[in-house]
């Protein structure tokens, strides 16, 4: 082992990384996205995705889906310091739970002539977009779907002419008749 | 017509709340330095009497002294400061405070709310920079909401895992009237739940696995002090119904006493061999209230290899945090230890662990704390035991700033009871104990307080010293002088090549005469034979001290556990020759 002259111990643990989905719910109150990002940036861990919205309005709880990786150790401990915080009603782990369902939506705009045109509104047909904007050169389409989907799509609109993304980010919510 | 509310009594300033709020909560004395966006409430602390306002010489003085107001109390320390430099001379204390779970509430003022993000004159985002150094804090933009945000903001920081907290004022929201209310419980977030009690399947596991040990150790940390005074009344009872080792972090020491047959001393970096070999040996291990921090376990790959952990601690995030858990127990540590108690005495009988006590005798008669003994000049060492045998019999209470001199006080120091030490380990404040021992004495006027400081960390402070004579609070600084920064020469001299870059202080005041221009008393001790008559006089003068102890300069502190090494591989002072030195170090190229 080569430890460099220091106090700390700089080993670092080489476990596997592991993506996880996770619901949180929070009191709406000034200051508590910037609490929860802060968390992240603060302690070094990884926000893939995350999205906000009030979910109760009469309560004043909205709900926030972060997407993350890390080790085991390092999600265990993503999710006892989101609980820990004072307006923190709940924290949920959908990739664990497995009974989740995960969607994102996308607005890609495309633009092009031609061949690439009716290409590109083909294979919107067969990933189910919907065009929301159109003119004589171009299209914005919208889909919805799992970030992965979403990936494909938009590899696909690069060669035909691909000008810009716009993506939610991922809401998740439990299947079946239970809530959070 | 009259107005309806002109005679209601809970119609009042906000201003006004703010003392009555601190009043309702039993506060009796505060620390503060007033300013621009504060002076509502100092205008009403004027004209009352129930809460007592200390005027410390900067912000980060008053910080710590409710720090040391609140470890020594066992209540929670209240700062009021003003806006900008005020609120931003609070981060430093704010931090020390959230690392070693301390409870402060720090009320800040604010400019005005319409002018709130103009860069308004001493304005700061004193929520957004204090918000990662406090357990949670608030804005207060509407006078209405100033009584439930106060009454939360003293449930939040002195519940659950204690902490500091901010209550940002804007000054009209200050001079605005609204309607007070006393303390109720729908103050709070109903999602802030702390969780107490223990989980009793898992107490149960505990119990069993401590039955059948053959070689266990406790080892407790600041969590125990923090439950309050019975839970080391518990911890006592626990350590004598089950014959275990115990040992403690530099936190906790006091919960069980230093007197006491079984204590192993601290653990940790610079803790006793015993304690580090028995943390790597033992089969159980019973961790209650700390937290693995990484100046405990050294190389966490090390760790205790062949032990069940069982860890006690009140917020879940500390639990498999740096070392994995075999039996987690989340709640309030006295608690917890009374219902381990209850079950260990109904289900289980002393486990017979003679050989691992013959075991531990080995490792102890290895006197890992020895020191050679000098004539002609003071070591470090000698001055806290005979500071220490000095203070028998007194009402004592230390605190301490960081370094070497923190270690050898941690070290030589016996502590009997809890809130008795005061001291900044998660954070490491250079500057924290001298107005730590400010706060300690305004809560015991009477009391012996004691800061053992270093020449470069009580510089750092130096100024509250105007406020200890203001308040005729008698002090006593106990300075360890070697003209070094201690602890950072140490490390230069064992990883950095005896390069001595920066940790040398060659203009040092002469600390008689900066105590004689505070108004307060200067005393000097040069070698061994002085040291006594000093100290008696040091205790026996009812005015502040700053006690100029010169001692050996390049005395270092042992044992040690060398940087990436294990518990089983401390370095002894016997055996800290240069070329041991050199191979515990190797591997950083820094010694070549």
């Amino acid at each position: 082992m080569n430890q460099p002259a220091s106090a700390y111990f700089m080993e670092e643990r080489h476990d596997p990384n592991e993506t996880h989905t996770l619901s949180v719910l929070v009191a709406n109150e000034p200051g508590v996205l910037a609490r929860v990002i802060g968390l992240f940036s603060g302690r070094g861990y990884n926000i893939e995705s995350l999205t906000v919205s009030e979910t109760e309005s009469l309560k004043h709880v909205s709900r926030i889906t972060i997407v993350t990786t890390g080790t085991p150790m390092v999600i265990q401990q993503i999710k006892h310091q989101l609980d820990r915080m004072i307006p923190v009603y709940q924290v949920v782990d959908m990739t664990l739970t497995g009974r989740s369902i995960e969607r994102e939506l996308g607005m890609v705009k495309v633009k092009g002539a031609g061949d690439q045109r009716i290409e590109a509104m083909r294979l919107a047909e067969v990933f189910r977009a919907r065009v929301v904007d159109a003119t004589n050169e171009s299209f914005v389409f919208e889909i919805t779907g799992s970030t992965s989907k979403i990936n494909q799509f938009i590899d696909l609109m690069r060669p035909l002419g691909l000008v810009e993304v716009s993506r939610t980010g991922v809401a998740a919510i439990g299947r079946g008749p239970d809530g959070m | 017509m009259s107005d309806d509310k002109s005679h209601d009594p809970n119609q009042m300033t906000g201003a006004a709340m703010i003392v009555r709020a601190l009043a309702d909560h039993g506060v009796k004395h505060i620390f503060g330095y007033p300013g621009g966006a504060v002076l509502p409430i100092y205008d009403e602390i004027f004209q009352q009497s129930e809460v007592e306002h200390i005027l410390v010489r900067h912000e980060q003085g008053a910080g710590h002294a409710a720090e040391g107001y609140a470890r020594s109390t066992g209540k929670p320390g209240v700062v009021l400061v003003t806006s900008g430099p005020g609120a931003t001379n609070m981060v430093t204390p704010l931090t020390d405070a959230l690392m070693d779970s301390i409870p402060l509430v720090c009320i800040t003022g604010q400019v005005p709310t319409h002018l709130i993000g103009n860069d308004a004159f001493q304005e700061c985002d004193t929520v957004g920079i204090t918000r990662p150094c406090t357990k949670h804090n608030w804005l207060v933009r509407d006078v209405n909401d100033l009584a439930k945000v106060l009454h939360e903001a003293f449930y939040v920081a002195t519940t659950g895992r204690p902490g500091p907290v901010v209550v940002d004022v804007p000054k009209d929201v200050q001079f605005a009237t609204g309607t007070y209310h006393p303390p109720r419980k729908t103050d709070v977030h109903v999602s802030y739940k702390p969780r107490v009690k223990g989980d009793a399947a898992q107490i149960r596991k505990a119990v069993a696995l401590m039955a059948a040990a053959k070689r266990p150790v406790i080892y407790t940390g600041g969590g125990v002090i923090n439950s309050g005074n019975e839970a080391s009344k518990l911890l006592r009872e626990l350590v004598e119904v089950t014959g275990f080792p115990i040992t403690s972090t530099l936190m906790g020491l006091g919960a069980y006493p230093a007197s006491g047959k079984n204590w192993l001393g601290m653990l940790g970096m610079h803790g006793t061999y015993e304690a580090n070999m028995a943390m790597h040996d033992c089969d159980v291990m019973l961790c209650i209230g700390a937290r693995f921090d990484d100046r405990i376990t050294g190389r966490t790959d090390a760790f205790s290899p062949g032990s069940k952990k069982i860890h006690i601690d009140i917020d879940p995030s500390s639990i498999n945090k740096n070392i994995r858990v075999d039996v987690p127990i989340i709640g309030d540590a006295g608690n917890i230890i009374g219902d381990l108690l209850h079950v260990f005495k109904a289900e289980a009988k002393k486990p017979k662990i003679d050989p691992w006590w013959f075991e531990i005798g080995r490792w102890r008669a290895r006197n890992s704390l020895a020191y050679k003994k000098n004539n002609d000049v003071i070591l470090p060492q000698f001055a806290i035991q005979r500071l220490f045998e000095a203070t028998r019999g007194h009402d004592t209470y230390i605190t301490t700033e960081v370094g070497q001199h923190q270690m050898w006080a941690a070290q030589f120091f016996g502590f009997e009871e809890p809130h008795r030490w005061m001291t900044s380990g998660g954070l490491g404040t250079m500057g924290y104990g001298l107005p730590a021992a400010l706060g300690v004495q305004v809560a015991h006027r009477d009391s012996l307080v004691i800061d053992i400081a270093g020449d470069a960390s009580v510089q750092m402070t130096m100024q509250e010293m105007s406020c200890a004579v203001q308040h005729e609070l008698p002090i006593k600084i106990f300075i360890l002088n070697n003209q070094y920064m201690g602890m950072v020469r140490q490390w230069q001299q064992l990883l950095h090549g005896n390069r001595l870059s920066h940790s040398y202080t060659e203009a040092m005041p002469d600390f008689v005469k900066l105590a004689e221009a505070y108004g307060a008393v200067g005393l000097q001790a040069l070698k061994p034979d002085d040291l006594d008559g000093a100290l008696q006089e040091m205790i026996k003068v009812k005015k502040p001290v700053l006690f100029d102890c010169r001692v050996a300069a390049l005395e270092n502190c042992f044992p040690m556990i060398p940087s990436g090494k294990a518990h089983n591989e401390m370095l002894l002072p016997a055996e800290a020759n240069d070329d041991a030195t050199a191979a515990a170090f190797a591997g950083g190229k820094a010694l070549v």
